[in-house]
């Protein structure tokens, strides 16, 4: 566990004495099938090593070609965000020695991102806010290191590290926002809406996975305190390894409280970057951050610049999607859902799905009522999103449709389920293969229902009485004895039948 | 021209390159980076207004690579260059303070 001595204010005393100010860097990992600048696969993971060739090995010789999808996905990221679309612009180098890129520099942008000047309205608790975008540049991942020896595994105490290039070259799309100031008490939940709703109009321009638990959204967190109305931008830190919306919110309260404590005591607040410690859910010293010029940024003489004609931008801009805000209170209103069933539905990442299943002629509740419930469970349980479980909305909506036709009760459903997942078919095949449809036979049933009563003479002594709960037993005994393949609802009326 | 470079300067260089010099390699090679730039410098004297900056000889934008996939080197080959490796990775000294 990672400890601090660092002091820290209470929250609301840091708001009488001092204005923060948000900046917000989050880095997209695109899902191109090829990386930036050579035609290694960009998928996730493989055996170490296995995704290079002598481009993103930095071999000598090599020339990197850029990426026409990639371009594509920044311009399409850059209009969604309302931001101009350079007319020209070029690639820069950004030099440094850490080796997760084995060409000792970053292919980024410096003075001309492809993107800039935007702006994303952001709804924090009923209130839309307006995050102005600096910029968004294109740029490459880098390799993964792992420190070997050592007590902690990080890399303070490692003897030596470990390389895997496969992630390095992944086209990156990095956007910046200008200083939100002003935000005052909620600058916190500014922050996590912010990046949440970002990463909601990520997916829904289908550009990226998107998932910060695997890397592919990634926030790094700047802020600074100013003294109370001197409408001034102190000295800030930069948070790296944020990479949950609960996290970022709760890593701009913790510096904002360990800033106040340093300047209190007359201390000033160092430039440097901060590691996010999920687990006790604070930040620690990392590397004095280096300035710009550090970075000996020049421009990249093996990649010619990149001038997007207007047709081509004009073109993409007609492939946006309905802006996620707007779409997510379209449908609310459409589906009735509750403030709260629709915040489900978008945090379990569910919404395109339930969309779809809706589509394919479901209820919006009951579509809503599998995903979150028996296939969340499923997916949490297996470790994988929803949307990788290998459930179609339709066939959702063929068992659902099965339901309402009194062909399936919710119990036969689930094992409709269990064949799917097995690759046992389509939903009817499966209720076909393992014979699971409600037995309609009236004369099955019948016998049935006169064999329970038979067996338990003293419950239909019960009913016969009046205490009609007591039907509970004998119809739990019909279901039983029929397999579960039966109407319950159907059972009861049988039995209240015979017994009355 | 006065020295474009001072020797603080250069030493700041030397240290972002990761290059060891010593107080006299430093007295040496100060005025002689200087001297090269001012050299190089003397071309912003051709330039006029009618000459606009560039950064790439060829005249050439938008060149763009299909996003196909196309075969890889094989982990051994990738390897096969690297002094030291372990668990089909590229086996590095120990690193202090300088990640990305």
């Amino acid at each position: 566990m990672t400890t601090t001595t660092d002091t820290l204010v209470p929250f609301d005393e840091v708001l009488e004495r001092y204005d923060p100010a948000l900046g917000l860097e989050v880095h997209v990992e695109l899902n191109t099938a090829t990386k930036m600048f050579c035609g290694c696969p960009a998928a996730f993971g493989g055996e170490p090593n296995t995704h290079v060739c002598p481009t993103c090995l930095g071999l000598p010789g090599s020339m990197p070609v850029v990426n026409r999808r990639a371009v594509e996905s920044a311009i399409r990221i850059g209009l969604a965000l309302n931001c101009s679309i350079a007319e020209w612009c070029r690639f820069a180098r950004k030099n440094y020695f850490y080796p997760d890129m084995p060409k000792n520099f970053q292919t980024s942008q410096y003075d001309e991102p492809i993107c800039f000047d935007g702006f994303m309205d952001v709804d924090v608790d009923g209130e839309t806010v307006r995050v102005e975008i600096e910029r968004a540049h294109m740029e490459e991942d880098t390799g993964k290191s792992t420190h070997v020896g050592g007590l902690t595994g990080r890399i303070h105490g490692a003897d030596y590290s470990l390389v895997d290039y496969n992630r390095a070259g992944i086209p990156l799309i990095e956007i910046v926002t200008k200083p939100i100031v002003g935000a005052g008490e909620k600058a916190p939940a500014v922050a996590r809406a912010y990046v949440s709703q970002l990463r909601d109009l990520i997916v829904a321009l289908g550009v990226s996975e998107a998932r910060m638990d695997q890397g592919n959204l990634r926030a790094d967190v700047n802020l600074s305190l100013a003294p109370k109305g001197s409408g001034t931008l102190g000295t800030r830190t930069e948070t790296k390894n944020v990479n949950s919306f609960r996290s970022v919110e709760r890593a701009v309260r913790y510096e904002m409280q360990r800033h106040a404590g340093v300047l209190d005591a007359g201390g000033s607040i160092l430039q440097e970057t901060r590691h996010w410690h999920e687990d006790t859910g604070i930040t620690t010293s990392g590397r004095e951050k280096s300035d710009a010029e550090d970075y000996r940024y020049f421009p990249e003489p093996d990649l010619v610049p990149i001038a997007p004609p207007r047709e081509w931008v004009e073109e993409l801009r007609g492939t946006l999607p309905e802006n996620p805000t707007e779409k997510r209170a379209r449908l609310q209103a459409e589906w009735g859902f509750s403030d709260l069933e629709m915040r489900d539905t978008v945090g379990a990442g569910a919404l395109g799905l339930v969309e779809e299943t809706i589509a394919a002629g479901s209820s919006p509740q009951a579509a809503r009522k599998w995903w979150l419930g028996e296939l969340a469970r499923r997916a949490n349980d297996s470790g994988v999103d929803l949307a990788d479980l290998g459930v179609t909305p339709a066939d959702v909506a063929r068992i659902q449709a099965l339901v309402d036709e009194g062909a399936l009760n919710d119990k036969l459903a689930r094992q409709v389920f269990d064949g799917l997942f097995a690759g046992e078919g389509t939903p009817d095949e499966i209720v076909a293969a393992r014979g699971l449809a409600i037995v309609s036979d009236e004369g099955a049933l019948s016998a049935a229902v006169d064999a329970a009563i038979a067996a338990n003479p003293d419950v239909a002594d019960k009913i016969r009485d009046g205490k009609v709960a007591a039907a509970g037993a004998l119809i739990g005994a019909v279901m039983k004895e029929m397999k579960g393949q039966a109407d319950a609802a159907r059972v009861r009326e049988l039995i209240l039948d015979k017994l009355s | 021209m006065s020295a474009s470079l001072s020797r603080d300067e250069v030493a700041h260089l030397a240290t972002l390159a990761r290059i060891d010099l010593t107080e006299a390699e430093l007295d040496h090679l100060a005025p002689q980076l200087s001297v090269i730039l001012d050299s190089v410098a003397s071309l912003q004297g051709v330039a006029s207004a009618d000459v606009p900056p560039t950064s790439h000889a060829l005249p050439l934008t938008n060149v763009f690579r299909e996003d196909v996939v196309e075969p890889c080197l094989t982990p051994e080959q990738a390897l096969s260059g690297a002094p030291e490796q372990e668990l089909q990775r590229f086996s590095v000294p120990r690193i202090l303070g300088d990640e990305q």
